[in-house]
């Protein structure tokens, strides 16, 4: 390994010259993927998030009976929910649609204004809602369908909705992946470096005696557990790029729009691409940590 | 007359070297501590086995060459290793150049520790280095820059015969040249105290002497000496105060005085010299 600074101790010549590169390779290919999935999550629940907020339609089916009776039932209950929503604290504004507005809207599908004239219409509710607030839509659903017969929710953005906290929860496991993945890589080093610090110990004696510092023992183990650790990161990052590129490829493939597209910002391909680099920031910290805390227990 | 001036400007190199100018930065007054070593009331056990010494007192003058004698097994590798802060004593207490060194924090002992040069009993190279970097490994740890390392080391390891050697690694290398190179570990930084555990067990007497005269050659320029040895032949050639281990005690023998020391072969400095001619035996 010629590319390792020169050293006093026989670090190059141990096991970890193999083993930490490798370890760190496949830590960092599953953090890689589990950051570009967390990362990637994240912007689909913008997007989602982008069309869950803003208007929401409310949809009262007319009331069984006659004409009349109808009539007078689903404004009844048009009312009630038009009070029940302008009370929410993150509705700004609730109107009912006019019915002759809601004849136009309907003209199209059903034909010539005469016909429709006497079909019971469901009435609809535009509602606006606050930028600023935050809206459990589930909830919201389930009131309203409490206090007002027949009112439903556009049950698209409900289910969009439901959608998002999944979402959430993906992308809060893929961190948790990453932190997991992290604290094992640490885990290992130290495991690694004891190991390494075991079969170095005569010639650690040796430089102490010779009048060696602490920390140029340390240095030594660290300089090369960080070189070993860039090395296996970037070997996982290779090997997770492609990976990531494929699942936006076949993101990409998926008709209807209703899947945003998988994609990363480019500020997040950097965050990416640092992951090598805090992979070897955490194989030098983590090892200097443990050479520096075994030395203190020497003479 | 031609190869009487090569001569004369090795030793004139020895003496800028060793002379003390150039090597190192830190210039030390070694007149400030007139005592490089001082044991009071010193005893050592090793876990809960009998003690080794019980209430070792004495002195090394700075600047004195003393043998350590004793029977196999009665603690001059363990009196060695706590002259040169490898262990604490059990109790009593242990001065270096002044300072008290048996309750000194383990941050302080690297400094002290570079003060000291030594040649251990199984000489304790690092196999994976060349003879090059394991005698610089003193200077290397002192932060010395590479450029002196690079101007030093192979001087001085021409002077002790390994200059063809320089590159090979201590496994290829004979019993005699390792100690060399263990010895030119223990001096390159022309340390305050050279301690030396049985440096002539591999060689023949006719290296031991050798070897000898280097030691003496540095005690000329203030380094203050100690050597364990078996080797009664030594002890009666070249005539040095003795520290003597016996049951656990420790007893300063002077010089003796009868016969006079033998004539030197020619100048120490001449075996130096021949020591540096790698066409010579070696070990
Ligand atoms: N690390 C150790 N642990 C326990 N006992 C030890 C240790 N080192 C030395 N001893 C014991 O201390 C005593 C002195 O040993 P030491 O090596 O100092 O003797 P020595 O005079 O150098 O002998 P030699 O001439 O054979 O080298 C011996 O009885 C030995 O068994
Ligand atoms: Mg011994």
């Amino acid at each position: 390994m010629s590319w390792l600074p020169h050293v006093d101790l026989p670090v190059a010549e141990d096991g970890n010259g193999r083993f930490l590169p490798m370890m760190i390779g496949i830590m960092v290919f599953l953090a890689t993927l589990a950051m570009a999935g967390a990362l990637a999550v994240e912007n689909v629940v913008d997007s989602w998030n982008r069309d869950v907020t803003g208007t929401l339609t409310i949809q009262i089916m007319p009331a069984e009976g006659t004409p009349e009776e109808s009539e007078r039932v689903t404004s009844a209950r048009l009312e009630q929910a038009l009070g029940l929503l302008r009370a929410e604290s993150s509705v700004a504004d609730a109107q009912a649609i006019p019915v002759p507005r809601l004849r136009a809207l309907m003209e199209p599908w059903l034909g010539s204004a005469e016909l429709v004239a006497d079909l019971p219409m469901p009435r609809l509710i535009d509602v606006t809602l606050r930028e600023d607030k935050p809206i459990d839509l589930g909830d919201l659903a389930k009131r309203l369908a409490d206090a007002v017969p027949g009112a439903t929710l556009d049950d698209h953005r409900l289910w969009l909705s439901k959608l998002v906290g999944l979402a959430e929860g993906l992308g809060t496991l893929a961190r948790v992946v990453v932190l997991l993945v992290t604290l094992a890589t640490a885990v290992a080093v130290v495991q690694a470096t004891r190991s390494g610090l075991a079969t170095h110990r005569p010639a650690i004696e040796v430089l102490h005696l010779i009048g060696a510092q602490d920390d140029y023992i340390a240095r030594q183990f660290a300089t090369r557990a960080m070189l070993l650790g860039l090395a296996g990161g970037l070997l996982g990052l290779l090997l997770a790029l492609p990976a990531i590129l494929l699942v936006g490829w076949l993101s990409s493939d998926i008709e209807g729009g209703f899947v945003p597209k998988v994609t990363l910002t480019l500020a997040h391909w950097m965050l990416l691409l640092c992951l090598p680099l805090a992979a070897s920031a955490v194989a030098m910290i983590t090892t200097r940590v443990t050479v520096l805390r075994t030395l203190a227990r020497m003479l | 007359m031609g190869q009487n001036r090569d001569h004369r400007s090795v030793r004139a190199r020895f003496w800028d070297r060793w002379g003390g100018q150039i090597i190192f930065r830190k210039q030390r007054d070694r007149r400030d501590d007139a005592v490089a070593a001082r044991f009071d009331a010193v005893g050592l056990r090793y876990g809960t086995g009998p003690e080794i010494f019980t209430d070792i007192h004495f002195e090394l003058a700075a600047g004195s060459f003393h043998f350590l004698t004793g029977a196999s097994g009665a603690g001059k590798s363990s009196l060695l290793s706590l002259l040169y802060l490898a262990q604490r004593p059990t109790r009593g207490s242990i001065t270096l150049f002044g300072k008290e060194v048996t309750t000194i924090h383990r941050r302080q002992l690297p400094a002290m520790r570079r003060r000291i040069g030594v040649v251990f009993q199984d000489f304790r190279l690092l196999d994976h280095l060349s003879t090059l970097d394991n005698v610089a490994l003193p200077l290397r740890v002192a932060g010395v820059t590479e450029e002196e390392i690079r101007r030093h080391v192979p001087e001085l390891l021409s002077w002790v015969g390994l200059k063809e050697q320089m590159l090979a690694k201590p496994p290829t290398l004979s019993g005699g040249q390792k100690q060399r190179v263990a010895i030119a570990r223990a001096v390159i930084s022309r340390p305050d105290l050279l301690l030396a555990d049985e440096p002539t067990g591999n060689v023949d007497d006719r290296i031991a002497t050798r070897l000898l005269h280097l030691f003496i050659e540095l005690n000329k320029l203030g380094t203050t000496i100690l050597i364990a040895t078996h080797s009664e032949s030594l002890i009666q050639r070249f005539r040095m105060p003795r520290l003597h281990l016996e049951d656990g005690n420790i007893q300063v023998l002077d010089a003796p005085r009868t016969p006079a020391r033998p004539p030197l072969p020619g100048s120490a400095l001449n075996a130096l010299g021949a020591l540096g001619n790698p066409g010579e035996g070696d070990g």
